[in-house]
């Protein structure tokens, strides 16, 4: 653990840490653009050049490994001087276009020269390299050959993390370009993450770039629903509109990267097919109802069937919902229930972050035991007659039954009761629809492939009358079973969760943080 | 010194080939270091040598090999640098092409001291006819049992590759060319770690230049002794220079390390050509500070020169007469650094193309007041920041041209372009009336 000194404060590392890391212990940023944590240092930039006792030139920080009794400047006059002129040389051959680049705001190279160099230009502007703009390069991606500083992140991302090699750097000194190999698109499943690490904005992501102006928008934390590996995310917003997901950085999970299938997921929450309003089905079709009328039209249902209940939540649930739907069922003797993680055939995976599951917390139905039944089960229970209603918590009914099995559900269940995000197949059916809050309107957790307890918050508002599952959920609980449960938030019912539940124990909501904790293994547990 | 060890081949006829080189003592060296040195002698003799390094940094050889690490398990390799391509250098390729099993004997002994099994000769990739006539060397000392496998029956084998070179300038940087070929662009390393810790696929690797390595045979020929008392005590050795520019015999001189200046340019190269007056001396490559035609006695060793304010380099010296615009020479040479420049670190990338532009300017016309100001400060910010040193050699030159002839810079900015040019055209309306 060498200790060193850097601008007068001292500070202890890790062994191996460099000084732009060690620095950030302090809270000082020392400037960088080709230097990222998850990649090989290259070193070429020249931006975090600092002073060293005993060294008489100044050194790169990313390549410098901080080493005890170290006395490190990073902010002498000779480092603020060296700084200013790699900004004037990386502005040299910059198209300045800020106004028109959709990077503006969260652009490495405005924010440096605005906190390093603030110089006026000594470059005429009709002096400049000029290369090629707007160039596509691949579905997510265009490029910007000017505003290219030649970090070489985005190389090495692909050299490195994804083996892919599309991009190259063609040309040399200041004729040197990014581009892809000819014949060549950038076309890999992680392809955005080239335009995240992208500290200027010369790789733009085709699906954001002109939508917003990044100063407008808003970031909350949150999980990516699209798998069970469950990357960590930030979700950017803007007036009750998703605009993209970023990954977030999670050593144990993603590190700093997503794939592009989570990356484009955040269009299935927002826009066409949510449902907006409680609805009950009469004589004439869809009725809108208030949540009272609902509530209470639940309750009869359940007071009718006498017991004869079915309920499948599927691993789209958080366990929150999942714990709260369990109570429900506590309440009706008899009530079969059984938790439902269904995956198409065709589904993408690979080796690194794309998870052949495409639920987010089949982890979570198992812990909370709702797998020891199938949903196949609840059905053919259903489909025997055996049961009066089915409710159905974030199920399509289609990936269990054949549309035959379907209509004839409808025929034989008295009621069917769907709580869901989105209008589906199973709607098609209902006699009752709930509408709930998606993953990014709620406080909520998962757990992923490798049982980590993960926790997301609200970053939007439910849409229309939705609200919450976990809050529609308690609502329903009758009087005895509410007694002793925290229900004003869904960090509250995780709490009660980690009360009741031995594979839970010892968890609290507040404890998973922002990276996350394993889950204890049920066996270690007894 | 009368006797020409670098450049035998002009005392011997036909040295090129195996049978002439053997006839005249070569690769007996070789045979008796083989059978009665240790490698570690062999370093420890090159080391008392005193020899230094041929391809600009002038850093001590034997030193060089010690830093191998005792105790990496993967092979070690030995990296011939003749990438000779530093304008006004042309003294690696005499001996590739006119004393090819020189450099193949001091690989082979060099190999022997640092426990090399392979050895590349990366060779500049314009050199089509050294590359093809070391090749046939390598084929002629295959065959005769000088390289290879069990050589002299000692039971060491060493392979010799001869690699042809990717065209660029700073495929001359060991790091570069390290990288150049493992088959990727020629993009200097950052150091740490350095060669002889991960060098040619990771491995322990040696990089020597052709004329430092080509010294090797006579050190351990004729004692280290010998070659300690050629020239000064701290860079002792014969050495070779290239003469170019405005003079009488341009060309490659053998002396020994440590002949002045004046001795090179005014009795070796027969003095400024035309009888022109001199204006200046680039003492060692084109990347080195210039001296003015005062400054030439100066004793052309790697102390001494960096003494007198510039660089021995790679010794390529280039003379420039009273009739040479300084402005438009440090133009060419800021136009050879902008395009070679490679492009991977910030202040050299963008820097080189600015000097250029900046003195294009100067020459051409169009400069404004403070450009000259500003050729310094630019200069000077891309000093000393960059991976490799290619920033620096587009700075110094550019700063001690302006330093040492700043009157002939601002009057180009005065006059708003170059003299000459412009005294071109009132001399032809002259001539016309």
């Amino acid at each position: 653990m060498p200790t060193l000194e850097i601008d007068g404060q001292e500070v202890t590392v890790a062994d191996g840490e460099n000084l732009i890391q060690a620095a950030e212990r302090l809270g000082n940023e020392i400037p960088h653009y080709c230097y990222h944590p998850g990649l090989s240092v290259a070193g070429i930039c020249r931006m975090c050049l600092v002073e060293i006792e005993k060294m008489p030139k100044l050194q790169i920080a990313c390549n410098t490994r901080a080493m005890d009794g170290m006395v490190v400047k990073t902010k002498s006059e000779k480092v603020l001087h060296a700084r200013a002129s790699v900004l004037e040389f990386l502005l040299v051959n910059h198209p300045i276009d800020c106004p028109i680049c959709d990077q503006a705001g969260e652009c490495k190279l405005q924010d440096y020269y605005m906190d390093h160099d603030r110089q006026e230009s000594r470059i005429p502007l009709e002096s400049k390299v000029q290369k090629g703009k707007a160039i596509d390069i691949g579905p997510l991606i265009m490029l910007d050959q000017e505003r290219c500083i030649l970090c070489t992140r985005c190389t090495r991302f692909l050299d490195e993390v994804t083996g892919t090699s599309e991009l190259g750097i063609f040309e040399r000194g200041d004729h040197c370009q990014i581009d892809v190999f000819p014949g060549i698109a950038l076309d890999n499943p992680y392809s955005g993450n080239v335009a995240d690490i992208c500290p200027v904005g010369a790789l733009t992501n085709k699906d954001f770039r002109f939508r917003a102006r990044v100063w407008y928008l808003e970031s909350g934390k949150s999980i990516c629903p699209t798998c069970a590996t469950g990357c960590n995310i930030d979700v950017h917003h803007r007036r009750n509109e998703i605009f993209r997901f970023r990954p977030r950085f999670n050593g144990e999970v993603n590190r700093y990267w997503m794939c592009d299938e989570g990356r484009l997921s955040y269009k299935r929450y927002q826009g066409e097919g949510r449902l907006l309003q409680p609805v009950r089905r009469d004589q004439s079709g869809w009725q809108a109802i208030d949540w009272k009328q609902s509530h209470a039209a639940l309750q009869e249902m359940l007071a009718d069937a006498a017991g004869a209940v079915g309920g499948i939540a599927s691993a789209a649930c958080t366990n929150e919902e999942i714990f709260l739907f369990r109570r429900l069922f506590a309440g009706l003797p008899g009530a079969q229930l059984a938790g439902h993680s269904w995956t198409p055939a065709e589904a993408s995976r690979d080796e690194f972050l794309i998870d052949g599951d495409k639920n987010p917390n089949t982890a979570g139905l198992e812990a909370q035991g709702m797998l020891s039944a199938t949903a196949r089960e609840v059905i053919a229970a259903a489909l025997a007659g055996q049961l009066a209603v089915l409710i159905l918590l974030r199920t399509d009914l289609s990936q269990i039954c054949s549309s035959e099995e379907m209509d004839l559900l409808g025929d034989i269940l008295k009621q069917v009761v769907v709580i869901d995000t989105h209008y589906g197949p199973s709607v098609e059916v209902a006699d009752l629809a709930l509408p709930i809050a998606s993953f990014a309107e709620t406080d909520g957790s998962f757990i992923n492939r490798n049982r980590r307890v993960q926790k997301f918050s609200r970053v939007i508002a439910p849409p229309g009358n939705s609200r919450p599952a976990w809050q529609l959920l308690g609502e329903l609980l009758d009087d005895e079973i509410r007694a002793g449960l925290q229900l004003d938030s869904a960090a509250g019912v995780f709490d009660t969760l980690c009360a009741t539940e031995e594979s839970f124990r010892g968890l609290s909501f507040a404890d998973i943080g922002d990276l996350g904790v394993p889950l204890a293994t049920a066996a270690s547990e007894g | 010194m009368t006797e020409k060890i670098l450049l035998r081949h002009e005392d011997v006829a036909g040295l090129r080939r195996l049978e002439t080189y053997v006839g005249d003592g070569g690769y007996a060296t070789a045979r008796r270091v083989f059978s009665e040195m240790t490698p570690e002698q062999v370093i420890e003799e090159v080391k008392s040598s005193g020899l230094r390094g041929r391809g600009g940094a002038g850093f001590p050889t034997g030193m060089k090999w010690g830093f191998l690490p005792k105790d990496n398990p993967k092979p070690r390799y030995l990296l011939v640098n003749a990438d000779e391509s530093e304008p006004g250098t042309f003294k690696d390729r005499q001996i590739i092409e006119h004393n090819p099993h020189l450099l193949l004997e001091c690989t082979l002994l060099t190999a022997f001291a640092i426990k090399s099994h392979k050895a590349y000769i990366y060779i500049r990739g314009e050199f089509a006819r050294g590359a093809e006539i070391l090749e046939a060397a390598v084929a002629e000392a295959l065959a005769g049992g000088h390289i290879g496998a069990n050589i002299y029956g000692s039971g060491f084998d060493l392979d010799i590759v001869i690699h042809r070179g990717a065209g660029a300038y700073i495929c001359g940087e060991e790091t570069g060319l390290i990288e150049s070929l493992e088959g990727k662009r020629a993009y200097p390393r950052v150091k740490p770690p350095f060669p002889a810790v991960y060098g040619v696929f990771g491995s322990p690797t040696i990089v020597n230049n052709v004329e430092t390595l080509c010294c090797v045979r006579s050190i351990l020929e004729r004692g280290s002794a010998w070659f300690k008392g050629i020239g000064p005590e701290k860079s002792p050795g014969p050495k070779l220079y290239c003469l170019s520019g405005h003079v009488e015999r341009p060309g490659v001189f053998e002396l020994p390390m440590g002949t002045s200046l004046r001795e090179i340019i005014y009795e070796h190269g027969g003095g400024i050509r035309n009888g022109k007056k001199l204006k200046a001396v680039i003492p060692g490559g084109s990347s080195v500070p210039v001296f003015t035609a005062d400054e030439i006695d100066v004793s052309m060793d790697f102390d001494s020169v960096a003494a007198a304010g510039s660089l021995l380099g790679s010794c390529g010296t280039i003379v420039m007469d009273e009739d040479t615009c300084m402005v438009r020479a440090l133009r060419i040479l800021a136009r050879f650094y902008h395009h070679e420049s490679c492009g991977q670190c910030t202040p050299c990338r963008e820097g080189t193309g600015w000097l250029e532009r900046l003195l294009i300017g100067l020459e051409e016309g169009g400069a404004s007041e403070r450009d000259l100001e500003l050729l310094l400060q630019v200069a000077d910010n891309m000093m000393g920041n960059t991976v490799c040193v290619l920033a620096d050699a587009a700075a110094m030159p550019t700063k001690s041209f302006v330093a040492k002839f700043r009157s002939e810079f601002e009057e180009h900015l005065r006059l708003g372009g170059c003299p000459q040019r412009m005294s071109a055209t009132p001399r032809t309306a002259a001539g016309a009336q």
